[in-house]
């Protein structure tokens, strides 16, 4: 199963420019409201609201005037697991194979009808991009009617998480198949955050094709389980060898040292070969 | 009232004060189906988990319970298959705690996910390299065991025996209980192992993460060794309470402290394991992924470095030590001391591999989360517990659970 | 579980977590209807009938 018969697996990803994000948001309410994710009445706790898409605030810990901050948005980050084979921290504990790994496409499914509701798959994710239902899913009244109907919403008692849009991916593949065309475009299959961010920070397309802009970007190294090449480039947690498919770029490099964590002087050893070799 | 059902020669308190007595503990069985009810029915809204705690109080109660109810097929072991026959007088008191500690986990299970309906998913649409479907699996199939191993003390009541079937059923089960104790044991190391493996496999959380040998990390084989090594301090320690409730000697010296003595040197391999694995793990696999050992307990003093030196120094090297050495395991002072902190060592430990594991930041913008449960957690947790006691009692008063009692409190 | 759902893969995982399933099974069921068979046997021949 991990190569199509014609060998063409796709490997959706992401990259945000951490540099070009603004932090307004958009991105998170465009997320919500492409795939159904209901609010609670009072959203002040921050540890129980479901957030596919979240901005984290983060700053380089130094007082005014040297104060800096950056704003990261964190989806899911469809990991390819240890080796990149599809092992995802979640994907191998789910013990009833709700949460899964295609391989066609890079993404890691989560079956809202087969989910029971054991919470592991959240214990295992480091980035915290899995959410729970602990409320039945309620929406204002007369606000039921401005639901996609292409995204079930979720009951009460299961996980979900950011997909990718994936409904996105299968429209653009349906489109394909009636024009009698073998692939999809880049520009036909595009996640809603991406579309939505005003700042244009946001490139997603297939990393597998270096025609994509998000190939181009960080030049994943297919020898090295996706790492970036590009200096600039990184991926959150990358020590734990996760192999997220979520890239973020930036010029400021205690953003990149953020990225992950760093024993003293540790930092100053890989920054500048950041992505070649991370011990 | 009840006396024609009280095993011969057993001595029980009068049957108003023993149903006053179940009546008060039925109270809290009432508050926790209470609170059970609203998990059931209003969802898990009711809990103060969120989504940086997915397993809280509930996961560490399960593992608890399960660690101290280790003592049932270690002691089912060392009795059935390695034939140390001085245990057959505690081992039914072992069977009882265990098929306790064992239908309390599956009913806190039952509570504890999202979806209770589709609970048989996990077995419908196991995944096979999960170790949380090898723990149900292996759980479900070792209530099995521990309820075939309960029935035949069920047909000794007095008035069961005397139907022929039973008694003739009875006497048979026991004639091939070394088969279920053997089978029993193979399903325990699995289990407890992959409790310790649904923390140890997960690489993405640096502070439960190990390395280990072929598919199971070293947690699981800590996991097994530790309920094997401190679940007979439970024993004895329930052991202890009824002898002091009761006030009378209910199992024999040398039987107790064979016990204590097998435990004792189980902790101490245990402890040194635990140790080095501790060493190990703050010395080279926490470092590689870029954490020192520090950064797990500098935060905070709930999950200070103090609960560290409290599971291995003060509820692993103090009894390990004062069980080994005989003087002090037969002073009854020192052997209460020791099966007492084993018993909050192996719980202590279940603590961290659950809730100190979903406290830890990973992420490094990201911060610590601390937990207090609701009052419905504390209540659906309390109700395994107050369960037991009903069940123990009724155990105790009208099946012979200690064959030793009548010969130690003949007058 | 069983061969027929659709997640079975006939791999060595497969075929050990769920060989030993279904061999722990068997024992326990081959055990406890050698068990009940034999008491109705014993008591059919009068067995334990002096209590």
């Amino acid at each position: 199963m991990k190569q199509d018969k014609h060998g063409k697996n796709h490997k959706f990803g992401m990259v945000v420019d951490l540099d070009k994000c603004t932090g307004c948001g958009s991105c998170m309410v465009a997320c919500m409201s492409e795939n159904n994710v209901p609010f609670k009445e009072d959203e002040s706790n921050k540890k129980d609201s479901l957030t596919w898409m979240r901005v984290y605030k983060i700053t380089n810990g130094k007082s005014f005037p040297e104060t800096e901050i950056c704003y990261m948005p964190r989806p899911c980050m469809h990991c390819g697991g240890k080796g990149d084979h599809g092992h995802s921290p979640c994907v191998s504990v789910c013990p009833a194979v709700a949460t899964d790994y295609d391989h066609s496409s890079g993404i890691v499914s989560q079956i809202y009808t087969r989910c029971f509701g054991c919470r592991y798959c959240m214990g295992a994710c480091p980035y915290h991009a899995r959410y729970f239902n602990w409320w039945d899913p309620k929406w204002p009244e007369g606000m039921e009617s401005y639901l996609s109907p292409d995204v079930s919403p979720r009951m009460r008692g299961v996980v979900e998480k950011c997909s990718f849009c994936f409904h996105r991916y299968q429209e653009a593949r349906d489109l394909a198949y009636v024009e009698e065309r073998d692939d999809i475009e880049e520009q036909e299959y595009q996640t809603a955050c991406t579309q939505a961010c005003p700042a244009g920070a946001i490139t997603f397309g297939d990393l597998n094709n270096p025609d994509h802009a998000v190939s181009q970007l960080v030049e994943p190294d297919a020898h090295n389980c996706g790492k970036p090449k590009n200096p600039k480039a990184f991926r959150l947690l990358e020590r734990l060898q996760t192999n997220p498919k979520v890239y973020y770029v930036s010029e400021r490099e205690w953003v990149r040292k953020a990225g992950d964590n760093y024993l003293d002087g540790e930092w100053e050893k890989v920054k500048n070969n950041h992505g070649k070799d991370h011990g | 009232m009840d006396s024609a059902l009280i095993p011969e020669g057993a001595k029980r308190c009068p049957f108003p004060v023993f149903a006053l007595g179940l009546a008060a503990v039925g109270v809290v069985v009432l508050w926790g189906v209470y609170a059970m009810g609203l998990c059931w029915f209003k969802g898990l809204n009711q809990t103060n988990m969120n989504d940086y705690y997915g397993f809280a109080l509930w996961i560490w109660a399960d593992l608890a319970v399960i660690a101290i109810g280790g003592g049932a097929f270690f002691t089912g072991l060392l009795r059935y298959v390695f034939g140390i026959d001085e245990l057959k007088n505690i081992v039914n008191l072992t069977v009882v705690i265990g098929f306790i500690c064992y239908s309390s986990a599956l009913l806190i299970l039952a509570i504890d996910i999202g979806q209770p309906l589709r609970g048989w998913f996990i077995f419908w649409h196991a995944n096979v390299h999960s170790m949380l479907t090898e723990v149900a699996f292996c759980l479900s199939l070792y209530f099995s065991v521990l309820t075939i191993e309960f029935i035949p003390l069920i047909l000794e009541n007095r008035q069961v025996d005397k139907v022929p079937f039973f008694h003739n059923l009875g006497h048979n089960m026991h004639g091939v209980m070394a088969i279920f104790a053997a089978t029993g044991a193979f399903l325990s190391c699995f289990h407890q192992g992959s409790l310790g493996g649904v923390a140890g496999v997960m690489y993405g959380r640096p502070f439960a993460y190990r390395e280990g040998f072929l598919v199971w990390p070293w947690t699981f084989f800590l996991f097994t060794w530790s309920a094997a090594a401190y679940g007979p301090c439970f024993t004895l320690t329930v052991l202890k309470m009824f002898e002091k409730i009761t006030k009378k000697k209910l199992v024999k010296d040398n039987v107790v402290h064979l016990l204590a003595k097998i435990s004792g040197w189980m902790i101490t391999t245990y402890i040194i394991a635990k140790i080095i694995d501790t060493i190990y793990w703050a010395t080279v696999t926490a470092p590689s992924q870029g954490f020192k050992f520090m950064d797990f307990y500098s935060n905070n003093s709930f999950y200070g470095v103090w609960i560290l030196v409290l599971e291995i120094a003060v509820c692993g090297i103090v009894p390990a030590v004062l069980l080994t050495k005989k003087s002090f395991r037969e002073n009854p002072k020192l052997l209460l001391t020791a099966i007492i902190l084993g018993t909050i060592g192996v719980c202590l430990n279940r603590w961290v591999m659950v809730l100190q594991i979903m406290a830890v930041p990973v992420m490094s913008f990201d911060t610590w989360a601390l937990y207090i449960p609701s009052w419905q957690e504390v209540a659906t947790t309390v109700l395994p517990v107050a369960y037991g006691v009903i069940l123990i009692a009724l155990a105790y008063r009208y099946l012979p659970v200690f064959p030793q009692e009548r010969e130690l409190n003949a007058d | 579980m069983l061969p027929f759902c659709f997640e079975w893969a006939w791999d060595g995982g497969h075929i050990l977590f769920f060989g030993g399933m279904w061999y722990t099974i068997a024992i326990l069921g081959a055990g406890m209807t050698y068990c009940v068979a034999k008491t109705i046997v014993d008591t059919m021949a009068g067995k334990g009938s002096h209590h």
